[in-house]
């Protein structure tokens, strides 16, 4: 199974076993196989989420395995799945405004009958949103990173030609902002 | 299979094609950097006909961005409309009776067959042969006709509802639909004697365009895309939705990775859906439309549901992020056309401009739908 391998894989990422085992989601995350009584008593706070990695149920959330790294870590994760041949299914974000975030979600799946989609997501300030390029590991990551700069804000650095895609050349605004006003 | 010929950039000029072109079926613009004939540089600008549907998606409730989803792709929206029904239910926990999902899937494949008929035409127009046009036309009008009758609409279907439909089907539609196959399969073998075989056709379309499978798998490409380049990937296959799994049907996957193969994908397809179609009509079981138990306004818990459907120009995809309230805190739309151009500017550096005009119509262009 690919899945096991791959979540082997993106687990060695992370330091420690232990922030796998403390499930406590932002967008709170129910009916996980893996869960006992703390860890929903855990998920009822409003805590953020632990970095780690989480296997989702498909049938109720339609991915498998749910990633969250901090910005550095991406380009170490990206490549883990580049190796396993995933294709790029698309980048976008998410504005967190209370918790004054901005999300940036990465998805990936393989041309496979061994089903594995993979969501990985990190948090970066909403001050000063920006997280490395993927488009030396995935050319098709370009126009995904454009939009997402165009609708959010978010500085891909690293990206060699980030110019708005399908807003205007001269759009200074990012109207997926949620205190976006046209 | 020769290479794509690579040329030192010494004296260029640069073309516009578009966003006024016959060749890009929409407003699209490809700024290329032109050496003569061959194409050493290739940007592709969007962004005419941007409407911003996420945005729609987030300040309407699920209902009322149902219609959006048809205008996304005006050939082929029936597929466009399944996914974001399909993507609701899995988030809301609302089940679909089974008649509803047969008549979904024999909508869905009558609605593909047609937008391969209309991009066969407008493929060979391309080309320079404008007949074939004609006759594609005339196929796609009788299922447009028969859509119409049931769903009231052409092309920008509203037909799906949360859980069901907006209507039954009548005896009339699948007398018509029962009529249809064989007719759509004679048509096929025509094109087949009348296109398909014709030795200028093979021998303008061989070896022009080719996309790697280590490029689809870079750039994300999929659908017919991707099957013309040996990857054997239908989301109706390797992610069984609906009641895809009750019938029998292949996945045409051609080697070439050429323009023919593509073109070759797509004439497949059209055979399978009418397959498909045909067990459709046979099996379709008697019952209701919509469920007897339905919330009157749909909240799904929050959480983040994403759901991928084949269209068909490829696999389209709907992430929702729900906080639990009527409308959709975040509603992204993955279109597959959107990917599929992305690796024109890659593909066609160092191709005469004639050729890259048909790689371009083998992608299977729809503007709106990449634009969104």
């Amino acid at each position: 199974m690919i899945k096991d391998t791959v979540k082997q894989s993106l687990q060695d990422l992370f330091p420690t076993p232990e922030p796998v085992v403390e499930e406590a989601a932002a967008p709170a995350a129910e009916g996980e196989e893996e869960q006992d009584d703390k860890k929903k008593k855990a998920a009822k706070k409003a805590e953020p989420r632990v970095n780690g990695v989480l296997e989702r149920d498909y049938a109720a959330h339609g991915y498998d395995l749910d990633v969250q790294l901090d910005p550095g870590e991406l380009e170490a994760a990206v490549t883990i799945l580049d190796q396993n041949d995933f294709f790029i299914e698309s980048i976008t974000g998410v504005d967190w405004i209370k918790e004054k975030q901005l999300e940036v979600v990465y998805d990936f799946s393989r041309y496979d009958f061994d089903r594995c989609r993979v969501v990985i997501r990190t948090r970066t300030p909403r001050s000063e949103p920006k997280v490395p390029t993927i488009t030396e590991i995935y050319s098709g990551a370009s126009w995904h990173e454009r939009e997402t700069h165009d609708f959010f804000g978010i500085k891909f650095e690293g990206h060699p030609h980030l110019i708005p895609l399908l807003l205007p050349e001269d759009a200074d605004f990012h109207p997926l902002l949620k205190d976006f006003k046209p | 299979m020769s290479g794509p010929i690579h040329i030192q950039p010494g004296e260029t000029f640069t073309l516009n094609v578009g966003p006024q072109h016959p060749a890009t079926h929409g407003v699209l613009r490809v700024k290329m950097e032109m050496d003569g004939e061959y194409i050493v540089k290739a940007e592709t600008v969007l962004g005419y006909i941007h409407r911003m549907h996420e945005l729609m998606g987030e300040n309407r409730t699920y209902p009322q961005v149902l219609p959006n989803l048809s205008r996304l792709d005006y050939l082929g929206a029936m597929g466009y409309t399944h996914g974001h029904v399909l993507a609701v239910e899995r988030a809301a926990g609302i089940e679909v009776p089974e008649r509803a999902e047969y008549v979904r899937a024999i909508m869905v494949e009558l609605n593909r067959v047609a937008s391969h008929l209309f991009w066969f035409g407008a493929f060979v127009m391309d080309l320079g042969g404008f007949t074939p046009l004609m006759y594609a036309i005339e196929d796609r009008e009788y299922i447009l006709d028969m859509l119409e009758a049931v769903t009231g609409s052409r092309l920008t279907y509203c037909y799906f509802r949360f859980g069901g439909l907006y209507n039954d089907v009548d005896d009339d539609f699948v007398n018509a639909a029962r009529a249809f196959i064989p007719r759509m399969r004679k048509s096929l073998k025509k094109y087949d004697a009348l296109v398909t075989g014709n030795v200028i056709l093979q021998q303008r379309l061989r070896d022009i365009g080719p996309i790697s499978a280590n490029m689809c798998r870079r750039y994300g490409a999929t659908g017919p895309v991707a099957r013309g380049s040996g990857i054997d990937f239908d989301v109706r296959k390797n992610e069984p939705y609906s009641v895809y799994p009750e019938f029998d049907f292949d996945v045409p996957v051609y080697h070439e990775c050429d323009s023919l193969a593509r073109y070759k994908v797509r004439m497949d397809e059209m055979e399978q859906s009418l397959r498909i179609i045909e067990q459709g009509l046979d099996k379709l079981p008697e019952g209701p439309i919509m469920p007897k138990k339905k919330p009157k306004i749909i909240k799904p818990p929050a959480g983040d549901y994403y759901q991928a459907v084949e269209t068909a120009r490829g696999s389209f995809g709907i992430r929702i992020v729900s906080d639990g309230g009527k409308n959709a805190y975040r509603f992204k739309l993955r279109s597959p056309t959107y990917s599929n151009m992305h690796l024109f500017d890659e593909a066609c550096e160092g191709m005469m401009i004639m050729d890259a005009l048909a790689l371009m119509g083998s992608l299977d262009l729809v503007i709106p739908e990449i634009d969104r």
